[in-house]
């Protein structure tokens, strides 16, 4: 017996397993990315409603003036992110990016441990070409406390 | 004078895409064979006045005419020739000169040496160029002209972003480009079938070809990239899932299907509306790769473009073509008549397999990359990086792993079980024994790292497995070339896993005379010094890094400074061995006066792009075997009207 699809069953039943597997992509895809996205915060809405500890996110603000501390190891440091109601206390280990400076914008990408944030990463704005995506829009919802800043 | 000529070239070359398109429409009615005839030279003339626009820029470029606006504003005399050269594709407006010289000149090569389609759907073919050039010489003529001049000359130019002043700049973009652009021509294949309703071996035939070479400048633009984020990020990553990466990585999904399905049909006659459907998907992602990098919706290094017209403008281009093909596609597809039948065990339904699968992680990375610009409109700002894509893509890439082990095997049609029975269960004790090796010997490790490792091995075996009881010396190429491609597959995949499992970090403040160890390397930090190069200053380490006790290797990581524009960027130092690589970063001088340094130990880590350059080898070879047989078809019909012209004396 042969098992050779039938001529007019073969292109259903391609077009079929195609679409399962497209749809069954699609799915998954959606399902994943309700767990998985990292989500942006500003330090208001981190102190407000905290997301649950160990999960991704992405924290955006201003690096306070006179916060960067550095550990005993030399590579640590410690630096509050606020913008103009909250302000939330980062741990950071590693090479700061080159513009990374008290008083400017910087965005973290980490989870929270405790009260603290910790950053796996550090976005810092390197010139005015290029900027942080998650940056462009705070300058306009804070631009004022931000030129005051950085004057 | 040079600007002014290159532009009024780059206005007649699209003056003749309007020709082209136009003629090769009408020629499609039947008595029109002036008309017809018409099309390929003028095909051939827009690709030389494109390519004498590109060169004209490139000359204001290596001559740094600032009283051109796009010089002044991306290049400076004081700029190293490569760079210059490299700055000409460093910028929004020349990189859309490159796509559109790219293009024009691969539609007139097509026209030149296109001798086995019938010359009707070769005609419907030029015309559908024409109509996607026409489209992209309308945005750079009109939304981004590169030879626009200044109302007064610059006194000096702006220069080079220092992250793309690297020498990988100058190959990384063009090799892309003849990827992505290569694209466009299985795209009007596609187009010209179906208008002439002629898609079937002969189609496939003449497409696989262009489909391979831009699949293989894809591979390794791809390749390079990877290699180039690697070493100039300073951040240890090969892959970061980056949009403007995803943009590379979709068209190589698409590609690699079309390619598959492409000898399917060819070898076959099967599959012809998915040919098809896949040739219209591979260079519609190209479009949206290039709408999502050059738009500027996404900021990075590769987003030139901030005016958002131009991001309008692509985004118009994306539905014209892409909504237009899908809905020639709709009309016609029912017209494409089905194709020869197969088994569920055959070479065929293996192919149709994977290539549902690298759909099915297309799919995936599209949906990641664009669910952060669909929420960003709604209002609520998410990323999207490994945690997703890694398992996510993992889920359709390991039984396409495992198919692809068995595929080449199997024989087209109808094939029995019994007969594979060897062929496969070599490579699948070799990836069991590689599992429980990695198991119990390595323990613990993650389970995505653990199953490449025990998969690549297994991989690499099945992939030599179709040349057992062949003559080597009478094996064609392109079978050579599926073997390379596929243990490349299986290389890389190795070296992604092994850097997933085995990679070792340390990071530390150090003064000089200081030493760390870094998995099996003690490296001891000698000195920090002040260098200068032709452009930037910069502070170097010295750095001794001995393996396992033995001589020690002098490394020269630098973090490098920039003055035009201002900028910084660090310059890692890699020692490679054969059984991995020492990555060595310098940072910032802390305020106790030590510097900070980072290291990694990447076992095996080079092989990702081992494997990547044999992928990108076996499509050479493929594409070799295939050129050289059709010229030697040629050179045969040829012979045999000479005999008959002969004889009929």
């Amino acid at each position: 017996m042969s098992t050779i699809i039938k001529a007019k069953h073969q292109r259903l039943v391609l077009i079929v397993f195609a679409l399962v597997a497209l749809i069954g992509a699609g799915l998954l895809a959606a399902y994943a990315l309700k767990n998985q996205a990292a989500y942006f915060y500003l330090p208001s809405e981190l102190a407000a409603k905290p997301p649950e500890a160990g999960r991704a996110v992405r924290l955006g603000g201003m690096v306070e003036k006179g916060s960067i501390k550095t550990m005993p190891d030399g590579v640590t440091i410690n630096f509050f992110v606020k913008d103009d109601k909250a302000r939330v206390p980062v741990r950071f280990s590693g090479i700061t990016p080159d513009l990374f400076v008290e008083g400017s914008g910087v965005v973290a990408e980490g989870r929270m441990e405790g009260t603290t944030f910790v950053a796996d990463n550090l976005l810092a704005k390197h010139d005015e070409k290029y900027v942080p995506r998650e940056m462009k829009d705070m300058t306009s919802q804070q631009a004022k406390a931000v030129i005051a800043e950085t004057k | 004078m040079i600007a002014e000529l290159g532009l009024a070239m780059l206005w007649m070359a699209a003056a003749l895409a309007v020709l082209q398109l136009v003629a090769g429409a009408l020629a499609l009615r039947p008595g029109t064979a002036q008309l017809a005839g018409v099309v390929r030279p003028v095909a051939i003339l827009q690709g030389v006045l494109v390519a004498f626009a590109f060169a004209s820029l490139i000359w204001l470029f290596l001559s740094t005419d600032l009283s051109v606006k796009l010089v002044a504003e991306n290049s400076h005399s004081a700029k190293p020739f490569i760079f210059k050269l490299a700055g000409t594709w460093g910028n929004h407006e020349g990189s859309m000169l490159m796509w559109v010289t790219i293009m024009s000149l691969a539609g007139g090569f097509v026209a030149l040496i296109e001798k086995r389609l019938r010359e009707e759907t070769l005609i419907a073919t030029l015309a559908g160029q024409a109509f996607v050039s026409l489209g992209f010489y309308a945005f750079l003529l009109l939304a981004s002209n590169p030879f626009e001049r200044l109302p007064e000359p610059a006194p000096e130019g702006l220069g080079l972003n220092p992250l793309l002043q690297d020498i990988g700049l100058a190959f990384h973009p063009p090799t892309l480009y003849v990827g992505y652009v290569g694209l466009s021509i299985a795209f009007s294949f596609a187009v010209g079938a179906l208008v002439t309703r002629d898609v079937g071996p002969a189609f496939a035939r003449a497409m696989r070809p262009w489909v391979l070479g831009a699949w293989i400048f894809l591979t390794l633009g791809i390749t390079a990239g990877s290699y180039w984020a690697y070493y100039t990020l300073g951040w240890g990553g090969w892959w970061f899932w980056d949009p403007v990466e995803n943009a590379s990585l979709m068209p190589w999904l698409a590609a690699t299907a079309l390619l598959h399905s492409c000898s399917v049909l060819a070898s076959r006659n099967a599959l012809r509306t998915w040919t098809v459907m896949l040739g219209v998907i591979a260079f519609s992602m190209s479009m949206v790769g290039t709408f999502l990098v050059r738009s500027g919706i996404l900021t990075s290094v590769h987003a030139f473009a901030v005016d958002p017209t131009r991001g309008s403008f692509i985004l118009a281009l994306l539905a014209i073509y892409i909504g237009g093909a899908l809905l020639l596609f709709a009309l016609r597809a029912s017209t494409v008549t089905e194709g020869a039948r197969f088994a569920v065990l055959s070479r065929e339904s293996a192919l149709v397999f994977n290539n549902v699968m690298l759909c099915g992680i297309l799919g995936i990375v599209l949906i990641g990359t664009l669910y952060p610009l669909l929420t960003e409109a709604m209002g609520v700002k998410v990323s999207v990086g490994p945690p997703y894509f890694n398992p996510v893509s993992a889920v359709f890439a390991i039984p396409m792993f495992l198919v692809m082990a068995v595929g080449p095997v199997l024989r087209w049609r109808e094939d029995k079980g019994g007969r594979i029975t060897w062929p496969v269960a070599i490579p699948a004790l070799v990836s069991a024994a590689a599992l429980l090796v990695v198991e119990l010997l390595f323990a613990p490790i993650n389970l995505l790292p653990a199953l490449g490792l025990a998969l690549a091995p297994g991989l690499a075996v099945a992939s030599v497995m179709p040349l057992r009881g062949r003559n080597l010396a009478r094996t064609p190429l392109p079978i050579y070339g599926m073997v390379i491609g596929h243990l490349g597959i299986a290389v890389a995949l190795f070296g992604m896993a092994s850097e997933g499992a085995f990679s070792t970090e340390k990071l530390a403040a150090m003064n000089p005379g200081d030493s760390q160890q870094v998995g099996p390397f003690k490296v001891s930090l000698q000195a920090i010094d002040p260098v200068a190069g032709p452009n930037w200053t910069a502070l170097e380490a010295t750095v001794a890094a001995s393996y396992a006790g033995g001589a020690a290797t002098v490394l020269h990581p630098q973090a490098r400074t920039f003055a035009n524009p201002p900028g910084n960027r660090t310059e890692s130092a890699l020692l490679t061995r054969w059984n991995g690589q020492l990555y060595a970063v310098l940072g910032e001088e802390g305020e106790d006066g030590r510097w900070q340094m980072r290291f990694w130990w990447k076992p095996f880590v080079p092989m990702i792009w081992y494997g990547g350059a044999l992928v990108a080898l076996g499509g050479l070879l493929a594409l070799l075997g295939r050129v050289a047989r059709d010229v030697k078809r040629l050179v045969a019909v040829d012979k045999i009207a000479y005999r008959r012209e002969r004889q009929g004396r």
